[in-house]
């Protein structure tokens, strides 16, 4: 019965709870089991079965009297980026330590306005900076896919590798992400799930540990396109506690899944044609075009010219941003402490043992960015080439409605593989950090296996606020892809 | 654009002058914060009035607040000032325990107000322009409390996060009592417009005051700041100790060093606080969680028609409209109560008596008691009745100041005075004729000197006041005796 149920889709668990087939506590004891034989991932940081049964509980009642919200009773994972009241927040960082806030981010207690259950929180990249989960706290999520040709454990790429994994394993109906850079598209697309990075300023980022505040951006990882949009539309909303919030009204975005894409016209940019990438990856390229045409789509050729100045761009103003949200990690008030003779000392050792290598890296970083005499030519240059790949996609989105790319130059890679070299480790962002420079939503959908049986993603990137039609059009091609491969069980085995 | 000629210091080696820039912080009258939404005020107990935002706790995120921002606006209007209708704000980047965000919020390159200039008056009467640079809007620091324990600092985060205006002016003084005249002007501007309460005690109104020195017309010198001066006096003592300083470095051949220095009241002098080497790179950049500020002309224009009489335009109108003194028009001006005292008192009086009255005794017995005028135990009505008395003639000027002191004193209204001690003045002519008659008789000696000296009817003047208790009527008097010791 418990496999059944956690291999449900979001969609049709809702479905299932709402005509009482199971119940709410049924679904969380379902994942929580499935969570506890799968620690060997590493998806979960923080288990909280007491809590997910007492809202499942508290779901049942509420849909015993014929009430509830739109995901009431839908068991999900948290990325630990998310504050949650009362409950261990880290940003899977030592330096946060034992952290429990006393707020709750807007997303998630706007997902819990809705009626949806907290299994708990993700493993991630530490403060989300890294692209495989591996400079986590707690160690790497592993991904629940692995090579026909060698068990060696793959990273679910980052940082919401936690999130990718667990959905990709069914240890969740669905999970929040955030996605400075891609962290939501391409562990969905190392994973074989659907993720959305919604337009900068769709979700707020109330609560959510910052990163870099200009790019940071809230999003769900899910099973379906339907999944991920019933997710959006309860995480999206105007929050006047995030100025950069935008005021814009929140369409049913499940409503767009299954519309007609007859007559959109999508482009393909020739810039995102990255040399070195897998054959494969090509070739599922040239096959999302094709199932766009027969589905009544024009698709047609497109510039983006200042693609390649996109990655420079975007580590240095991520970096720049970090280096000082990070400053509050300090020791003074909450997190670790590692006291010293003088204040100096008790911030400097804090910060050592607090911090991983890649995020001292990067507050050195944008530290050095962001110095007198360094500005004009680094940051100050950065935020021009920013300007510049906004300006191209406007200029793309007069002829079209959307773009189709790849959304990760490779599939799942295994740990270690990248770790020892940042900056190959930072190319895992290059089809995906420009949606972010300009502030535009993008998705990732799996369309496919590459001869290693591994899972690759192909990446929708819509207008700002312009969500639906990226749903219109990634529901159009998930019933072309027909994507129904799941990564086998091996870590029950065991 | 100066009227008077700088004060210049004579040095061994010949004469110098200072040169003055200063950075006023003005913290902003709120009920709440800049950017956290949590309650300002005085005397809450430590860490009270402290939010998750002002905590710098992970994912808090800054709103503005609209009634800063206002704020801001009136003080930017009330200092002539341009206002810049789109403005950013940027993150200063430091450690301290009493930043709790590692960063303070601020507006480094593009403020909420520009250029501006103030007229500011000398004791003297003369006045002189200082430019205004900018004025911009920015996040407080908490306090750091290092007295408590010998082995640890305590911090309280009350202050953290409240709004204060930094108002830059141009180098445009040249003397430590041209620095404190500006201060004071701004503060009475600030105060006129509600938009800062002045309290310098509370430290709601400090200054970081530049010093250089160079010779009469050189170009100007390398200068040194001194950080958080909160008195009108320390002002003073600081920039004057400084100047002394720089001249004695520099006619000893040798050069300033640019640089941050704090004043040590106790000591009455400067010291080093950091070099230019020292100096932080605050590596200022725009604040990714705000978005800039753009203000709808409309508002500011209902902003400038809410303003009210500022203190020139009032120092002007009641010279003209009252035909006061510049100086007695100053002295009433230097607060918006005072001058509404004023007006209230002078209503149907004469207005030069009323001011005369206001400005000196009252300012001064209030003074003396350290009160300000909103606790005068002498109301405007009754400051009028006591003019009316003596434009009326029932009390003499010399009378007036008796009775002035017994309503001071709480004996009531001047009439009330008057009357309880048979103060009125005595202008019977048939009375005070029948006293000289005898006077003049009794006396035939002084009576001859006076037609020899004609000043010499004072005698007899001060004998009828002798006589009266000083109620005589001195007008009245000297007619008599003039006419009947044919005087002319």
């Amino acid at each position: 019965m418990s496999g059944e149920l956690t291999a449900l889709s979001l969609k049709a668990a809702l479905e299932g709870l709402k005509a009482r087939k199971f119940s709410a506590v049924e679904l969380a004891h379902a994942h929580l089991e499935a969570i506890a034989a799968a620690r060997p991932l590493n998806a979960y940081v923080l288990e909280t079965p007491e809590r997910a049964l007492a809202m499942a509980e508290a779901s049942d009642a509420r849909l015993a009297r014929g009430e509830g919200g739109r995901l009431e009773g839908a068991a999900l994972g948290i990325k630990d980026l998310f504050c949650t009241e009362g409950v261990r927040s880290t940003a899977c960082s030592r330096i946060l330590g034992d952290f429990r806030p006393t707020y709750e981010s807007t997303v998630t207690a706007n997902l819990w306005r809705d009626g949806a259950v907290m299994l708990g929180k993700l493993n991630m990249d530490e403060f989300a900076m890294g692209s495989s989960n591996e400079t986590s706290a707690f160690g790497p999520a592993i991904n629940p896919w692995r090579s026909r040709s060698s068990n060696r454990p793959l990273t679910p790429g980052g940082s919401s590798g936690g999130s990718a994994s667990a959905v990709a394993a069914e240890l969740a109906l669905g999970a929040t992400a955030t996605d400075t850079g891609g962290s939501i598209r391409q562990p969905a697309s190392l994973t074989g799930t659907v993720g959305i990075k919604p337009t900068y300023g769709r979700c707020s980022r109330w609560g959510i540990v910052a990163f870099a505040s200009s790019l940071d951006q809230a999003g769900p990882i899910a099973r379906t396109v339907e999944d991920a949009a019933i997710l959006l539309t309860s995480m999206s909303g105007h929050d006047p506690k995030d100025s950069t919030s935008l005021p814009a009204e929140v369409p049913d975005f499940a409503s767009f899944v299954g519309q007609s894409v007859k007559g959109l016209k999508v482009g393909v940019p020739k810039e995102y044609r990255a040399d070195g990438m897998p054959a494969e990856i090509e070739a599922l390229w040239a096959q999302g075009v094709e199932w766009l045409r027969e589905a009544g789509c024009e698709v047609v050729d497109v510039s983006l010219p200042q693609t390649k100045y996109a990655l420079p761009a975007y580590y240095i103003i991520a970096p720049a941003e970090a280096s000082s949200n990070l400053a509050r990690y300090d020791g003074m008030r909450y997190g670790l402490r590692i006291d010293g003779p003088s204040l100096t000392d008790v911030y400097e050792a804090t910060r050592a043992a607090g911090f991983g290598e890649e995020v001292k890296r990067r507050i050195l970083i944008g530290a050095y960015v962001l110095s007198a005499g360094y500005y004009d030519a680094y940051y100050l240059k950065a935020q021009k080439v920013r300007r510049r790949i906004a300006d191209d996609f406007a200029a793309a989105f007069e002829k079209v409605d959307a773009l189709l790319t790849p959304t990760a130059p490779s599939a799942a890679f295994g740990l270690g593989d990248a770790s020892a070299d940042p900056v190959a480790m930072y190319l895992n962002d290059v089809f995906t950090v420009t949606v972010n420079l300009a502030g535009l939503p993008g998705l990732s959908l799996p369309a496919g296996l590459d001869a290693q049986g591994l899972p690759l993603g192909l990446q929708l990137i819509g207008r700002a606020l312009d969500e639906g039609t990226l749903f219109r059009l990634a529901g159009a091609m998930e019933k072309a892809a027909a994507f129904q491969a799941r990564p086998t069980r091996w870590w029950r085995g065991s | 654009m100066r009227t008077a000629t700088s004060k210049l210091i004579e040095g061994r080696t010949g004469p110098w002058e200072i040169v003055l820039g200063l950075e006023i912080h003005a913290q902003v009258a709120s009920k709440a914060k800049l950017f956290s939404g949590a309650a300002v005020g005085f005397g809450a107990g430590p860490n009270e009035q402290v939010s998750l935002v002002d905590a710098a706790m992970p994912g808090m995120l800054p709103v503005i607040n609209r009634g800063c921002v206002e704020q801001a606006i009136r003080s930017g209007l009330g200092l002539k000032a341009k206002i810049n209708h789109w403005s950013r704000f940027d993150r200063k980047n430091y450690f301290y325990p009493d930043l709790p965000q590692g960063y303070q919020i601020s507006q480094y390159k593009d403020p909420i107000v520009g250029e501006g200039q103030i007229e500011v008056e000398r004791d003297d009467g003369t006045s002189f322009t200082v430019r205004i640079e900018r004025l911009h809007l920015e996040q407080d620091a908490g306090k750091s409390i290092h007295d408590l324990d010998p082995n640890a600092t305590y911090v309280d985060l009350n202050r953290a996060g409240t709004a204060l205006m930094e108002i830059v002016s141009h180098p445009d003084m040249r003397s430590a009592e041209e620095a404190a005249a500006y201060v004071k002007k701004v503060r009475t501007i600030l105060r006129y417009l509600g938009t800062c309460d002045g309290d310098m005690e509370k430290g709601n109104l400090r200054a970081d005051v530049n010093v250089s020195v160079r010779r009469p017309g050189a170009p100007f010198g390398t200068r040194c700041e001194i950080k958080n001066v909160n008195s009108y006096r320390y002002i003073q003592q600081a920039i004057e100790y400084e100047a002394r300083r720089q001249i004695e470095i520099l006619e000893d051949g040798g050069q300033i060093a640019q640089e941050t220095r704090l004043f040590d009241p106790g000591r009455g002098e400067t010291r080093s606080m950091r070099s230019k080497e020292e100096a932080h790179d605050y590596r200022y950049f725009p604040d990714p969680d705000l978005l800039p500020l753009v203000l709808d002309p409309a508002w500011v224009k209902a902003i400038e028609a809410s303003l009210p009489e500022l203190p020139d335009d009032k120092r002007r109108r009641l010279m003209s409209q009252y035909g006061l003194s510049a100086y007695d028009a100053g002295v009433l001006v230097a607060e918006a109560s005072r001058a509404d005292f004023f007006e209230a008192a002078a209503r149907g009086r004469d207005a030069k008596l009323v001011a005369n009255w206001v400005a000196n005794e009252l300012l001064g017995h209030l003074a003396k008691d350290g009160l300000d005028i909103g606790q005068s135990p002498i109301s405007a009505v009754d400051i009028a009745g006591l003019v009316q008395l003596i434009e009326e003639n029932v009390i003499s000027t010399k009378i007036a100041r008796e009775v002035f002191e017994r309503m001071w004193a709480g004996e009531g209204t001047a009439a009330d005075v008057v009357e309880a001690h048979g103060l009125r003045q005595v202008s019977d002519s048939g009375a005070l004729e029948a006293m000289i008659d005898q006077l003049i008789a009794a006396n035939p000696g002084q009576a001859a000197a006076v037609k020899a000296k004609p000043q010499a009817v004072g005698w007899f003047v001060g004998q009828v006041m002798r006589q009266t208790g000083g109620k005589a009527n001195p007008g009245a008097v000297n007619e008599i005796l003039r006419r009947k010791l044919g005087v002319e």
